[in-house]
């Protein structure tokens, strides 16, 4: 039996190791690998905030990744055609600087999150995993309907964005700048799980009639960590598009919210690494069985079936011996 | 005679045909122990509810210290000093023991919107935290999790959780349920002291400690109140006898 | 817009609506009384739509389902989540990618000539009648007889029902098999008029989903109800959406945005159903 903490320290040393690797041996091929496992990790850490220790089974969190892609892409794309952007009474130039982009990327994800989740909260159960279904459903239908911005096509954009003082375009800079935010959301989560605040949500999770007896809100506790976790989520859209250089409606699709479930679920729900043992899981299975063969998502089917029905606590709790937070 | 400290008036609740609660006014003065009886479907759970929010009723009221709270959330009843235990324990199972008083403590801060000090380390709320598990004897089991407590455990933590509110008045919901001779010796005592620090609604089957605690007995039959007054009354009451044993014997 | 045009679109709405309800029924009737989410029934809607729909179901209940009941909701739709991923590929691979095309029946095709003068596709109508007789049969299986007596007893306590001596492990095989059959029958009849394909499943499966949470779950009524409403919207949306949008933008911008905002419709009627009613129209309040 492991420790907790041993395996988050390997997996993160995993992280910084493997891409040296890839630059030493010159195979960038990996270093972009090593990245999209980071940005899946990063939405999943977001997810996992409201799911892990809220309790709220979003199948709908695609949302804030496709809003923040397609902040990325509206944006670059009014800079890179020199045409500006009209909403309304407003003119925004836009822009590609990856600062100025994260920062809408997260006000917008945050205000998805605050609006859907006090439509949302009303309800428990299976009826809100399929009310936030249906805001996934209603965002990618509308963006494969808004053909200003490639419709179901997508949009393109040329050249990756900056940030100052590097060069993004070279692979290993662009995964550094990707990981450091990685670690920072795990930051987040491992202070947010350790506060009062915390504390309160993962007790609304467990017990909601408790939590109003000592006299808090478990839906106003409840909707904050939807709001922290959209926006983690929507940082990780943003940067996921810039990655790509494309942004998509399937950024918005209800499979993508099912993905980012299953890879918190393989890692370990609640814990502070599951989500990025289960992306780098995901990735690696994507990547070496969908070269063998087609049908790899029956693996991952079996996989999953497998946890589910045997070892709940994901990877880390089959490493730990102890069963995670019950969802 | 000073006002009550909680305070039900002309309560009533039905469902469709079925009237649950039918026009209740009871009143619990400081210090006392003011017991709830009746038999099985008399509407206690209902009141309850009523009482501390989670049911609206269809008309009357319910005071707390001479304030109307009928509108007020069972949040927000909590926050106003109602300190309630569930008759089955409500706690986080997977949390330790310590981690659940801290939640209590956290919740008479009424703050809970900190994001960065660790609950635990927090020296207020490790204070009062620690203050109800000494009170109720489990601060040996700190760093136990609560779903590995024995029962009688869990009924003390469930006790200790309204202590970390400091309420004005409790309101228990069969705090004896469950427990083994011993366990109910045990609480009796512990209520026993309690009603000096806040007076007490004990919603209670357990007769001999009705009888060893209450300083007024209400009996609650088919959601109304057919009887209030000391125990030697309710024991030489008609009324009651004809509720629990059918025809006047 | 003709008024022929209109009431074409109502009854193929109607019928959408009615094909829908016998995918959403099995659902409701699984989840009400097993309380179980089964996201795995959309691959089994597909996977009926090639054979032997029942004894599929009756399978996958007796090996995988039985072991999630005490689950917790998020567990159980993971792990048919994960049924679904193992059937969509496992056919896929079995029966390859390209599509079946399945004929009308001689004796059904052709159009049939309404009141008032209206042609409309014999095979459809008969869908319409097929699936409001099925509905009528359900009706009458959970009001008239034992069998349904004990799965609406079921749905309430289905702890009490087994102490009473019911073989709860009969009945749910039997209500889990009865679900697939319904979808099956769904998916056989409507390959005729739509390809069968891998895939197909999970389009419908949403909606039905969506069905049987608009409606309430565990409510049969709920679900027929809901699946009208469902079809109703989305076959009437997707034809006049796009006629609405070409009164401002040109043809091909009017058809995508409106097609696709057709589709977001039933979404934006689900979120409405929930905000205003958190369980359903007619599923039971907490």
């Amino acid at each position: 039996m492991m420790q907790e903490r041993t395996i988050n320290a390997l997996v993160l040393a995993g992280f910084v190791l493997l891409p040296i690797w890839a630059l030493a041996t010159d195979e960038p091929f990996t270093i972009t690998l090593a990245t999209r496992t980071v940005l899946l990790a990063l939405a999943a850490v977001g997810l996992n905030i409201a799911l892990g220790i809220g309790g709220l089974v979003s199948l709908g969190h695609a949302v804030f990744f496709g809003l923040g892609g397609y902040a990325m892409g509206i944006l670059a794309f009014h800079a890179q055609s020199f045409t500006p952007l009209e909403l309304g009474p407003l003119t925004i130039a836009g822009t590609k600087s990856m600062p100025i982009i994260w920062l809408c990327a997260i006000v917008v994800s945050a205000l998805a999150a605050f609006v859907i989740g006090l439509l949302s909260l009303r309800t428990t159960g299976v009826y809100f995993i399929m009310i936030t279904l249906a805001f996934g459903q209603m965002f990618f239908f509308f963006s494969i309907s808004w053909s200003a911005y490639g419709g179901e096509d997508g949009l393109s954009i040329w050249v990756r964005n900056s940030f100052p003082g590097l060069n993004t375009l070279i692979p290993i800079q662009f995964f550094g700048l990707c990981f450091a935010a990685l670690c920072l959301a795990l930051f987040i989560h491992w202070r947010l799980r350790a506060s009062p605040f915390g504390l309160t949500l993962n007790a609304a999770r467990q017990n909601p009639a408790r939590v109003e007896a000592v006299g808090l809100s478990p839906i106003r506790l409840k909707l904050l960590a939807f709001v922290i976790s959209g926006a983690i989520t929507g940082l990780a859209g943003a940067l996921f598009a810039d990655l790509n250089r494309f942004v998509s409606p399937t950024m918005f699709s209800w499979q993508l919210s099912g993905e980012l479930i299953v890879l918190i679920v393989i890692g370990g729900v609640g814990r502070l690494m599951g989500p990025v043992i289960g992306a780098a899981v995901f990735v690696a299975l994507e990547h070496l069985l969908g070269g063998l063969t087609d049908f790899w998502h029956i693996w991952l089917g079996v996989i999953l079936l497998v946890i589910v029905l045997f070892s709940r606590g994901g990877i880390i709790g089959a490493l730990t011996g102890k069963a995670g937070p019950h969802v | 005679m000073s006002e009550p400290v909680l305070e039900t008036r002309n309560l009533s609740k039905s469902f469709g045909a079925l009237k649950a609660t039918d026009d209740v006014s009871i009143d619990l003065i400081a210090g006392e122990i003011h017991a709830i009886i009746g038999p099985n479907g008399a509407g206690k759970s209902t009141l309850i509810a009523q009482i501390c929010g989670g049911l609206t009723p269809q008309s009357g009221s319910v005071l707390l210290n001479g304030r109307d709270i009928s509108n007020l959330g069972t949040s927000e009843r909590a926050q106003a000093g109602l300190g309630r235990t569930f008759q089955i324990s409500a706690l986080a199972m997977e949390d330790t023991v310590l981690e659940n008083v801290t939640l209590g403590a956290i919740g008479q801060s009424a703050r809970p919107w900190r994001f960065w000090t660790p609950a635990l380390k927090d020296y207020e709320l490790k204070q009062r935290a620690m203050a109800a598990l000494d009170q109720v004897g489990l601060s040996a089991a700190v760093d136990q999790i609560t779903s590995t407590l024995s029962h009688g455990q869990r009924r003390q933590l469930e006790v200790a959780m309204a202590l970390t509110l400091e309420p004005r008045a409790f309101v228990m919901d069969e705090p004896m349920a469950g427990l083994g001779a011993e366990g109910s010796k045990a609480m009796t005592g512990f209520l026993d002291g309690l009603r000096d620090q806040a007076p007490i609604l004990l919603v209670e089957h357990d007769m001999d400690a009705v009888f060893a605690l209450a300083d007024r007995i209400s009996v609650l039959v088919y959601g109304r109140i057919i009887a209030t007054g000391t125990i030697d009354e309710i024991r030489a009451s008609g009324e009651v006898k004809k509720a629990y044993l059918g025809e006047t014997v | 817009m003709s008024t022929i045009l209109i009431i074409e679109q109502i009854l193929n709405g109607l019928q959408f609506g009615i094909m829908l309800f016998l995918m959403a029924a099995g659902l409701t009737l699984i989840f009400g009384v097993m309380g179980l989410i089964n996201l795995a029934h959309g691959s089994l809607y597909m996977m009926a739509a090639l054979a032997a729909a029942a004894l599929a179901g009756a399978i996958v209940e007796i090996v995988v389902i039985r072991r999630l009941y005490a689950a917790a909701h998020l567990d159980q739709v993971l792990a048919t989540f994960a049924l679904i991923l193992v059937f969509s590929e496992g056919t896929r691979w079995v029966f390859g990618s390209f599509p079946l095309f399945l004929d009308v029946p001689s004796y059904l095709s052709g159009p049939i000539t309404l009141p008032g003068g209206i042609q409309y596709p014999l095979y459809r109508l008969a869908l319409i009648v097929i699936g409001l007789l099925v509905a009528f049969g359900l009706w009458w299986l959970t009001v008239r007889t034992r069998l349904g007596v004990q799965i609406r007893a079921g749905e309430n306590d289905r702890e009490m029902i087994a102490a009473l001596g019911v073989d709860i492990s009969k009945l749910y095989t039997i209500v889990f098999a009865l679900g697939a059959a319904l979808a099956g029958l769904a998916g056989a009849l409507v390959g005729a008029i739509q390809s069968v394909q891998v895939g197909m499943g999970e389009p419908v499966l949403i909606l039905a989903f969506v069905v049987i949470v608009i409606g309430g779950i565990g409510s049969i009524k709920g679900a027929f109800i809901g699946a009208i409403l469902v079809g109703l919207t989305d076959t009437l949306g997707g034809i006049f959406l796009p006629q609405f949008f070409k009164l401002f933008m040109e043809a091909g911008a009017a058809t995508q945005t409106g097609s696709a905002l057709a589709s977001m419709a039933v979404y934006v009627l689900m979120g409405l159903v929930l905000i205003w009613r958190p369980t359903g129209l007619f599923g039971a309040r907490s």
